[in-house]
């Protein structure tokens, strides 16, 4: 198991952007620290990491509003060092939009157009077709100060892509608007991405969104890369226990590996993987946390999924202290629409979490034996 | 921060100049060259002419004489000026914020009818000629003046007359600088520190007054530079007990024809001013804070309740009986002929009868604006491109730069006007006999105001918008055109009017400068009321009418031009 810093996906003359061993420093400390990185052309990249970690600088860079201490910054195969923002042809899009106050919607939108000296019928033309494409038909005369934030995005977006830019950078594109409009919103971004072939590079720190949006994601920690791949890959896969906590797993512990058995603190644990003996980190997904068996007295759903494991019907019938698995207390449960969340104190080792369908949740306070799926298992390099 | 990266693999192609390769770009050498216009500016028409006087004082046969200097420093008398140069400047300043700082609430936070009105004649005092001001106060409460007739009370040669007439004079600096910004605050940062618990003062004290601090240090510092360096209304209103440097060096330099210590005293209110601007620089410390400005129009409401409509109605009293009286008294003193009153002052200002003028004195209004206009295009331009280097600039060259745009407000205007005439009269600078020679030295008086109004709006303008707009394509000039432009353009136009203003009412440079055959209005009225006779008062009294009714429409004029699109701003 090792780490992959993937430099790009394999040798990529056509990338529309290449960043090699980009660094940006603050005050001496670097924000952005060698980091390697290719966007194909048509390709939608998602820079993902908390906050902190970089990534917005990283877009500034790539604009030119940030100047790199180190390594270059190459669109379209040409360095980039010493051109001026407005010569390099992205666009992008401001994390808080900043539209332009003066102007109206269609002013804001058609301003890149108006800069390079696009006549006002073919601009007036694109800007309603742009308008048309992001949802907002006839709202060029209306005041941007008097949109509502999803409105403004949309405008932030089509202003965005109005002069063509080669490359399209969004920051955290839709970080201020409420859930449900996010949702439909990332919808909406991919297919017409694709319908435009629009290479992009985007920030977030919501993994929602990197892995709705993008065709790959990169993970980054502290101005570094810590993994790069597909959205399956990662998640199925997260290298290291920065990226799965980050991910929202928090079923990670130290671990010794024997063969295919992982020794930890919540005992024994086969896992599926093949490693070299020795320390290792031990993920456990919440879908590979199966529940055993309730108190007795409660109904012991059989139908749920969970419990329909093999040997599940065995230890029913058995003694409880006879019970194989790990004894845990239900601590607590959050819905999560169509599953539920179960946050589990487990008689050993650290909490756990573990989900299960809405009609098998056991009550809070309840009592459950657990067991662990190995296929649901991954092995994280050893924790520091 | 290294230029160049240890890149691996091949080195760029074709790389750009060394030059650019630096880690801040091309942007670091924006602020620089947006200075050089300005410095060169400052340098000719400032320094150059500053500095001929002051060594001619100095130097008078080529040999330094400073031993000159101590013997002015021990001087008695000397200390004296100073001293009470300083202490009513201080007075002033603090009389003038409280009794303005009212009126900047009222005129930036309540709707009411005449409100533009208001504005406008509050800010014509300001303009008007220090000679023109004395007069008025003369009248009003000096002796056979208004109040003397009325309870036989007189305040010429006193303090008091001083303090007042600055207070008269520096309304509208405290009332502009502080509530143009003031009106585009925010309501809602108000009523949300309400919401969290914050009284109505402390709510004001904690959110509103911060944003406020560095407009209103910007108008503190105005108003004691200008009571500092007070001139005409000290000679005038204080009679020989009072003298300020200002009055002295004039003094020195015109009565007594004492170019040496006229040229210490020079130096040594230099350096006054210096130090105040190095306070200045320090205690604002110019912070960059990007206020959320919102449209004026916006955040006006009339006023609710009987506390306001009294905070309203004491504004208005005050207004009434500081500025409105003696200009009232000084339009009666216009009107006053002889046997009654009539239009007998201002038909003699349309013929030459007098004997004072070899061209009606009525056409000084035409040299006065056409002049003033001059110099208020020169102050835009110089003083425009030096806000737009202060925003894009930090550190101590750019600090020393925005100090030394200060500096012509704090030197006195005989100095400069004296140096003109002494300094730019040989090639390649010969301008003596050039109509530009006057609106050059008026607008070295309007840069400071063009600079102080823009810049806190410039600097408010949130620099993610210039950069949106260069991610768009927009080159750096082009989005200063685009973004900083419009949202600065109210800013632009109220800089404009007071570069005018105070362009048409400058004396005491242009009273050196101006020729003969054209006068200007302020330099008019005081060559009618250098001469005896009461016929010449009467006209000087309506010269100074018309004075101030070219003002008042100008400044209405310009209350009225608002931008096309404010209502986004």
């Amino acid at each position: 198991m090792t780490k992959t810093t993937v430099p790009s996906s394999g040798p990529v003359p056509g990338a529309m952007l290449r960043l090699e061993a980009l660094t940006v420093r603050y005050g001496g400390r670097p924000v952005v620290d060698a980091v390697d990185l290719a966007v194909d052309a048509g390709e939608t990249v998602c820079v993902l990491g908390p906050s902190g970690s970089g990534k917005s600088t990283l877009l500034r860079a790539v604009a030119g509003l940030a100047a790199p201490d180190g390594g270059r910054v190459l669109l379209g195969g040409r360095d980039q060092e010493g051109i001026p923002p407005h010569r390099r042809g992205v666009g992008l899009m401001f994390q808080d939009h900043q539209l332009f106050p003066q102007h109206d919607v269609a002013a804001n939108v058609g301003f890149g157009l108006r800069v390079r000296g696009t006549g006002r019928e073919e601009r007036g033309e694109r800007v309603a077709r742009l308008l048309d494409m992001v949802g907002l038909v006839g709202a060029e005369r209306r005041a941007v100060t008097a949109l509502s934030g999803g409105e403004q995005q949309r405008v932030a977006l089509a202003r965005a892509l109005a002069p063509g830019p080669r490359l399209l950078m969004l920051d955290e594109p839709l970080g201020q608007l409420d859930r449900g409009l996010r949702e439909r919103l990332v919808v909406e971004l991919r297919s017409l991405f694709r319908r435009l072939g629009t290479t992009v590079l985007a920030v977030t720190h919501d993994q929602g969104e990197a892995f709705a949006l993008a065709d790959r994601v990169v993970v980054m920690r502290d101005g570094r890369v810590e993994q790069t791949g597909s959205p399956v890959d990662v998640w199925s896969r997260p290298v290291s226990e920065f990226v799965a906590r980050f991910l929202g797993f928090s079923n990670v512990v130290p671990a010794t590996l024997t063969g295919t058995t992982a020794q930890c603190a919540w005992g024994a644990v086969e896992v599926a993987e093949d490693a070299p003996d020795g320390p290792v980190g031990l993920l456990v997904r919440p879908g590979g946390v199966r529940l055993s068996e309730p108190l007795a007295g409660h109904d012991a759903p059989a139908s749920g999924e969970h419990t329909a494991q093999p040997g599940g019907a065995a230890d029913t019938t058995a003694g409880r202290d006879a019970l194989p698995g790990l004894g845990c207390v239900v601590k607590g449960r959050t819905f999560r629409g169509d599953h539920v969340v179960l946050h589990l104190d487990p008689e050993r080792g650290p909490d756990l979490e573990a989900t299960c369908s809405l009609r098998a949740a056991p009550a809070e306070g309840a009592v459950v034996r657990v067991r662990f799926d190995p296929e649901e298992t991954v092995l994280l390099p050893p924790t520091g | 921060m290294t230029d160049t990266a240890p890149v691996p693999g091949p080195p760029p192609p074709t790389g750009p100049a060394p030059a650019t390769r630096t880690r801040t770009g091309p942007r670091r050498f924006v602020a620089p060259a947006l200075m050089v216009g300005p410095v060169v500016f400052f340098a000719v028409f400032f320094g150059y002419p500053v500095t001929a006087i002051v060594a001619r004082g100095l130097r008078p046969d080529g040999e330094w004489e400073l031993g000159h200097v101590g013997e002015v420093l021990a001087d008695e008398g000397i200390r004296q000026v100073l001293w009470f140069t300083t202490w009513q400047a201080a007075a002033s300043t603090a009389l003038t914020l409280l009794l303005a700082l009212p009126g900047a609430y009222v005129l930036a936070r309540f709707r009411f009818p005449g409100k533009r009105l208001l504005r406008a004649v509050v800010t014509v005092p300001f303009v008007l000629p220090t000679v023109v001001v004395g007069a008025a106060f003369l009248g009003l409460i000096g002796r056979g003046g208004l109040l003397d007739d009325l309870w036989g009370l007189r305040l010429d040669t006193t303090v008091w007359a001083i303090l007042l007439a600055h207070v008269f004079f520096n309304y509208a600096v405290v009332v502009r600088t502080v509530g143009g910004l003031w009106s585009q605050l925010d309501p809602r940062q108000e009523e949300a520190a309400r919401l969290l618990g914050a009284g109505a003062f402390g709510a004001w004290r904690r959110v509103t007054l911060p944003a406020l601090l560095p407009a209103l240090a910007a108008a503190a510092l105005m108003v004691f530079l200008f009571t500092f360096t007070s001139f005409g209304v000290v000679q005038i209103l204080g009679g020989p007990g009072y003298a300020t440097l200002e009055v002295e060096i004039y003094r020195q330099t015109a009565q007594l024809l004492d170019l040496p210590t006229a040229a210490v005293l020079t130096l040594l209110q230099f350096a006054a001013v210096a130090a105040m601007l190095g306070v200045h620089g320090w205690t604002v410390h110019r912070r960059e804070s990007a206020l959320r400005l919102v449209d004026a129009a916006a955040t006006d409401r009339p006023p609710r309740g009987a506390g306001e409509r009294l905070l309203l109605g004491g504004v208005l009293l005050s207004v009434a009986a500081l500025v409105l009286l003696p200009l009232g008294v000084l339009i009666e003193r216009s009107l006053r002929v002889p046997d009654g009153y009539g239009f007998a002052h201002y038909r003699a200002l349309a013929t030459t009868d007098t004997g004072t003028f070899v061209v009606p004195p009525l056409e000084a209004v035409g040299n006065s604006l056409r002049i003033a206009a001059v110099a208020t295009l020169i102050a835009l331009l110089v003083g425009g491109l030096a806000a737009a280097a202060l925003t894009r600039g930090a550190g101590r060259l750019v600090r020393g730069f925005d100090a030394m745009l200060m500096l012509p407000l704090g030197t006195s205007a005989v100095t400069v006007g004296f140096g003109f005439l002494i300094a730019l009269d040989t090639p390649p600078l010969d301008l003596r006999s050039s109509w530009l020679l006057v609106p050059l030295a008026q607008a070295l008086v309007g840069v400071p105001f063009v600079i102080r109004v823009m810049l806190p709006v410039l600097r408010a303008v949130d620099d993610r918008l210039r950069q949106a707009a260069a991610t768009l394509g927009a080159s750096p000039l082009r989005a200063w055109w685009e973004v900083d432009l419009p949202l600065v353009r109210r800013a632009l136009v109220l800089a404009a009017g007071f570069a005018f203003a105070v362009s048409l009412g400058e004396f005491g440079a242009t009273v050196f400068i101006a020729r003969p055959d054209e006068p200007t209005l302020p330099v008019a009225i005081a060559r009618l009321l250098g001469r005896a006779g009461e016929a010449n008062y009467g006209q000087a009294m309506a010269l100074s009418t018309v004075l101030m009714l070219v003002c008042a429409a100008t400044l209405l004029a310009l209350e009225r031009i608002r931008p096309a699109r404010s209502g986004e701003f």
